[in-house]
């Protein structure tokens, strides 16, 4: 077992090196496509052997060839700690953004010294496996797998549309594609607080790299902006491994959870600050907006798959020591606030790849209240809500990049008629915003069961959170659909470029997307409902949602279908007569012009609204981050202060 | 119960679109006599959709149909859910969704006055909605206090507890009257349409729909209106039976009221309606909430 | 079968007229003659329309207007072209602009003539355009019965 784990999580590393020096396009496709592969297939089989087991993996009595393997790996570990804290070093002088370096030593160092000073000596297992793993493991490969596949095409594209603005690094991409994929195997399986933090870190300096890809100027502020959120919450990291090593000899994870001293809320007020930078929770917001200027795929990657959900991961794992008590309540309201005001925030943008990333922060931010409250239910929730919006989110970021590619603007309002105009890319984008939205699709499940776990633990203030934002995301959601079905009649026709390389991977996810709302119920049963039980002791769970809901919620996606179809069966059977929109009487005949009261001939043109006179400015933003921020520093002294 | 439950579904589906179809008529018929006039015959609805039904169809694409024709059935089912006696959480996301194709119906069709329609009919939906959902809550929280810690969202659960939950809820029952006005298209929130003639934006949403397809719009507000007094005599449920005629008067009465404030108040901006909605909200649905979390 | 005489909405538009006429349309809908206990709206939307009621006489400018109103009525469909100038171009008949009546740019199926058209005369009027319309369902409904055999 342990072999298979080291497989999985050194392939893609080694996949990233082959990637590194592949240099012809046709042979790097190739190569990526076998990867992929075999990291999917390898995970799925990894996950139906161990499905339903609860193992701990990797004793520090494990002897390869004379040595400690445990102890070996430690050593490597500090080195490439070492070596990482080099490159951001070197990356922050030559950038003249001295702070970033100073939070990368600071935390290395105290790190090393914790290990080498023999304080933070880890007995026991190292690693994990559970169900909770396994499906952040498909996740990771499945989705992830298939990114790295859609960014092979997409990446053809984009240097061919930027020519030699943006110097060709596509084989330096790929490899930092695998070594995500990777260090987030890494992150799920590790139980070693420090083994975690190891993998941790490589995602922030990944994370790093990718979004300073183009390196223009903006790319460069916003991939630092990145990198001194992360480490920040690195540095969190670095002070509870500390807290747990000196304060309690814990190193595990699981251990420490498991632990009932009172104190044991200042490690998890430090994790939760870790897990709050990497979700681009409020404060840290805004780290996340700054990568939107990455390509595609990476943006893809850190939304949906990997980054961000490391955050949640880490943050599920600790939810049940988190349950009523001050880091969980702190936890909870910054998620719940994250959520209503991310909500808003989306509705003023017209760029297609700002609203993904503001409803990723606002969908974060109510996955993080779920763990915030930390009882089963929500827990149950925040785990659905984590896959549904791993595979939606990922479809989004794909179809909108390849929108951009084909018809030469993510801009929503330029996606008018897309239905008529690429018919196949808007039926995609249009499946994953339903998936994110509408019943019955799986995310809004998951709010309607945040929702009642929330009243169950009494949390009226994340119930009106919820309730008003709830609101705001449908309003931000359906303006967009409904620019993507209006049946314009097309001025242009433009065939569609979108390759072959990103529709395997759209395909993919949208198969999936659908799958997952039908084998919903299933799910539930066997997968997400052991694992509630395992993270809190208990044997008889049941989720809010009740088996008759689950199959009503089936019972109307079916109908919808059927009403889908018949809709259109009848539609061609009925008599209609074709006509032009009304337009008082003075169309001029192709529903974009009018006639103007000088008898010359006038553009119409309706815009969504993005109410930016209302909203718009950026106060809200900054008021909600020094609101955030307070919060977050009162919950965090509070906390400190009572176990004192 | 379970009997009951689909045969109340069934009675729903049958004569859901009838009765307030009746009470449209009886709408138009009193709002006449307030402003001294005779007024249509009550049936004058039924009247006008079956007109509807026997005109030509004039379309701009395919697709309204189908949208329309989707807003009609899923309305259908939204209500037939809810005389079905499930969670009424569920039905409230159904209501949604079927909201939605409305708003679909508009914009497929690329004309100036139906967008602008779905704008705002996009606006009301961001004004009702957070009170939609505390209605909801609103009512898991009279069971539990009913129940003795034991919450539900069940509505054959929230119609058979001891005594009615308004008791329990009476911020969140004015908070649900104000959406009323949102959702019934009554002045002054009539907005994004108009049960009336026309508006400043001819239609609004339904600008460019005609004959059948219309016809299917206007059959499916009935059907939402009925689910909309469902939802108010809801309030008014217990396990008693004199609480089953108690229901039905209070949901009449309510209706005369929205009638009443329709002839009675000119339409607000849209601006102004959220500021209300909201602020009502939160004042209403927000503190009836605080109230039985920390008192009961 | 549905009547649409039960249920005549309306379409009213103002081609060149003085207005004289279109206040005595609205006047219609007050409570003194309340054309709605007919059944009858006044939609504003050719759409939802049955009958085209024009008011003034028909210019160069309004022509096409009219016409692409007329031709977004569903049918049946019916015209009534109140006041003088809707029915010849009245007093503004020899006007440069003025074409003439609603019946240059659109068959005309009941004229109602008055300078302005009374009240009452309107509603004369309409409710003999719902005699036409009567006709031109069932003539409408047969057409289609033949078209259903033909196919």
């Amino acid at each position: 077992m342990e072999t298979f784990i080291a497989i999985l999580i050194l392939f893609p590393f080694l996949a990233a090196l082959v990637q590194a020096f592949i240099k012809s396009n046709s042979l790097r496709r190739i190569s990526v496509y076998i990867s992929s592969a075999a990291i999917i297939v390898a995970t799925i089989v990894f996950a139906i052997m161990n499905f339903g087991k609860e193992q701990y993996l990797v004793s520090d009595k494990l002897i390869i060839g004379g040595s400690s393997l445990t102890g070996t790996v430690n050593y490597i570990m500090l080195a490439v700690e070492f070596i990482l804290m080099g490159i951001i070093t070197y990356l922050s002088f030559k950038y003249r953004k001295y702070y970033a370096a100073v939070l990368s030593i600071v935390q290395t160092a105290f790190v090393a010294w914790l290990e080498l000073s023999g304080r933070a000596h880890a007995t026991g297992f190292y690693m994990f496996c559970d169900n909770l793993t396994l499906i952040l493991c498909l996740m990771i490969a499945v989705v992830g797998g298939l990114i790295c596949v859609y960014a092979v095409g997409y990446l053809k594209d984009y240097h061919h549309h930027h020519g030699d603005e943006v110097k060709d690094r596509r084989s330096f991409f790929c490899a930092m594609l695998f070594v995500f994929l990777g260090a987030m195997f890494g992150i799920v399986f590790s139980s070693n607080l420090i083994w975690m933090y190891f993998f941790w870190e490589i995602t922030s300096v990944v994370s790093f790299l990718l979004i300073g890809y183009t390196k223009t100027e903006e790319a460069v502020n916003n991939s630092f902006r990145a990198l001194w959120m992360n480490l920040l919450g690195g540095v969190g990291f670095a002070a509870a491994i500390g807290f747990a090593a000196i304060g309690f000899h814990i190193t595990n994870l699981q251990d420490l959870v498991a632990l009932s001293d009172p104190a044991v809320v200042i490690p998890l007020i430090c994790l939760a600050l870790a897990a709050l930078t990497k979700s681009a929770q409020l404060p840290f917001s805004r780290w996340l907006m700054g990568a939107m200027v990455a390509p595609t795929p990476s943006s893809a990657l850190l939304h949906s798959a990997t980054m961000v959900k490391a955050g949640i991961y880490l943050l599920i794992r600790i939810a049940p020591a988190m349950t009523g008590n001050l880091v969980g309540l702190t936890v909870a309201l910054i998620g719940g606030f994250t959520f209503f005001v991310a909500s808003i925030r989306a509705i003023i943008h017209t760029d297609g790849k700002k609203v993904l990333a503001y409803s990723t922060i606002s969908n974060l931010g109510l996955i993080v209240a779920c763990c915030g409250v930390g009882i089963n239910e929500t827990i149950w929730a925040a785990i659905f809500l984590m896959m549904f919006h791993c595979v939606s989110k990922s479809l989004l970021f794909q179809t909108v990049g390849s929108v951009e590619h084909t018809s030469g603007s993510r801009n929503i309002e330029d996606m008018h008629g897309l239905i008529k105009r690429y018919p196949a890319l808007a039926t995609a984008m249009t499946i994953g915003i339903a998936g994110m939205y509408l019943a019955p699709f799986g995310m809004l499940i998951s709010k309607w069961s945040a929702l009642q776990a929330f009243v169950d633990a009494g949390n009226i203030i994340l119930v009106l959170l919820l309730a008003f934002g709830s609101a705001t995301t449908l309003f931000y959601w359906t303006k967009w659909i409904s620019k993507l079905l209006a049946y314009a009649r097309p001025t242009i026709r433009r065939k569609d470029t979108t390759s072959l390389d990103q529709w395997v991977s759209i395909g993919g996810h949208t198969v999936m997307m659908v799958a997952l709302c039908l084998v919903f119920p299933f799910l539930s049963g066997s997968l997400v409902t052991p694992i509630v039980n395992s993270l809190y002791g208990t044997k008889d769970f049941k989720p809010v949602l009740s088996d008759e809901n689950l199959y009503i919620l089936i019972l109307m996606i079916i109908i919808l279908a059927l009403v889908l179809v018949a809709g259109f069966i009848i539609t061609r059977l009925v008599k209609t007569k074709q006509t032009s929109v009304y337009m008082s009487g003075i169309d001029t005949g192709d529903e974009r012009h009018y006639v103007g009261a000088f008898d010359e001939e006038r553009t119409m043109y309706h815009a969504n609204w993005y109410l930016s006179d209302l909203i718009g400015t950026d106060r809200l933003m900054n008021v909600a981050t020094a609101v955030a921020a307070a919060g977050l520093i009162i919950g965090a002294v509070l906390t400190i202060g009572g176990v004192l | 119960m379970t009997v009951l439950r689909i045969v109340s579904a069934i009675i729903y589906i049958l004569l859901g679109g009838l009765v307030a179809g009746l009470l449209a008529g009886i709408d138009r018929k009193f709002s006449a006599r307030m402003q001294g006039r005779r007024g249509p015959s009550v049936f004058q609805p039924f009247y006008d959709v079956a007109k509807l039904f026997s005109k030509e169809t004039l379309a701009l694409n395919h697709g309204q149909f189908v949208i329309a024709f989707s807003f009609l059935i899923l309305m259908i089912l939204t209500g037939a859910l809810f005389f079905a006696g499930v969670d009424i959480l569920l039905v409230f996301l159904a209501l949604s969704t079927a909201a939605m194709f409305l708003v679909f119906a508009a914009t497929s069709s690329n004309s100036a006055m139906s967008t602008m329609g779905a704008q705002r009919e996009m606006m009301q939906m961001l004004a009702y909605e957070p009170m939609v959902l505390i209605t909801a809550v609103g009512f898991y929280m009279s069971t539990q206090i009913m129940n003795g810690g034991k919450g539900s969202f069940k509505i054959i659960d929230i119609a058979s507890g001891d005594i009615p939950s308004i008791v329990y809820l009476p911020g969140i029952f004015l908070g649900f009257l104000f959406i009323l006005t949102i959702k019934f298209r009554k002045s002054p929130f009539d907005i994004s349409t108009s049960h009336h003639a026309h508006q400043e934006l001819v239609k609004g949403v339904t600008t460019d729909l005609s004959g059948r397809n219309l016809g299917m719009i206007e059959v499916a507000h009935w059907y939402e209106n009925t689910f909309l007094l469902g939802v108010v005599a809801l309030f008014f449920l217990s396990n008693d039976w004199w609480s089953i005629p108690l229901a039905i008067a209070a949901a009449v009465v309510v209706y005369f009221i929205e009638t009443i404030i329709d002839n009675v108040s000119a339409r607000v901006k849209w601006e102004l309606m959220v500021k209300l909605a909201w602020g009502v909200t939160i004042v209403c649905g927000g503190l009836n909430l605080l109230v039985l979390e920390y008192i009961f | 079968m549905a009547k649409i005489t039960k249920s005549p909405w309306l379409l009213h538009y103002d081609g060149s007229s003085c207005n004289g006429c279109d206040i005595e349309v609205l006047a219609c809908l007050t409570p003194v003659y309340d054309v709605e206990r007919f059944g009858i709206i006044n939609t504003g939307n050719p759409k939802h329309a049955d009958i085209f009621l024009v008011t003034g006489g028909i210019n160069e400018k309004n022509k096409a207007v009219v016409k692409q109103l007329y031709e977004q009525m569903p049918e049946p469909k019916v015209v009534v072209a109140v006041g003088i100038c809707a029915c010849n171009g009245g007093v503004f008949k020899d006007a440069y602009n003025i074409i003439g009546g609603v019946d240059k740019a659109i068959p005309v199926d009941v004229y109602v003539p008055g300078c302005a058209a009374r009240p009452e005369a309107i509603i004369d009027g309409v409710v003999k355009a719902l005699g036409v319309l009567d006709e031109k369902q069932k003539a409408f409904k047969e057409a289609n019965k033949k078209k259903g055999a033909d196919k």
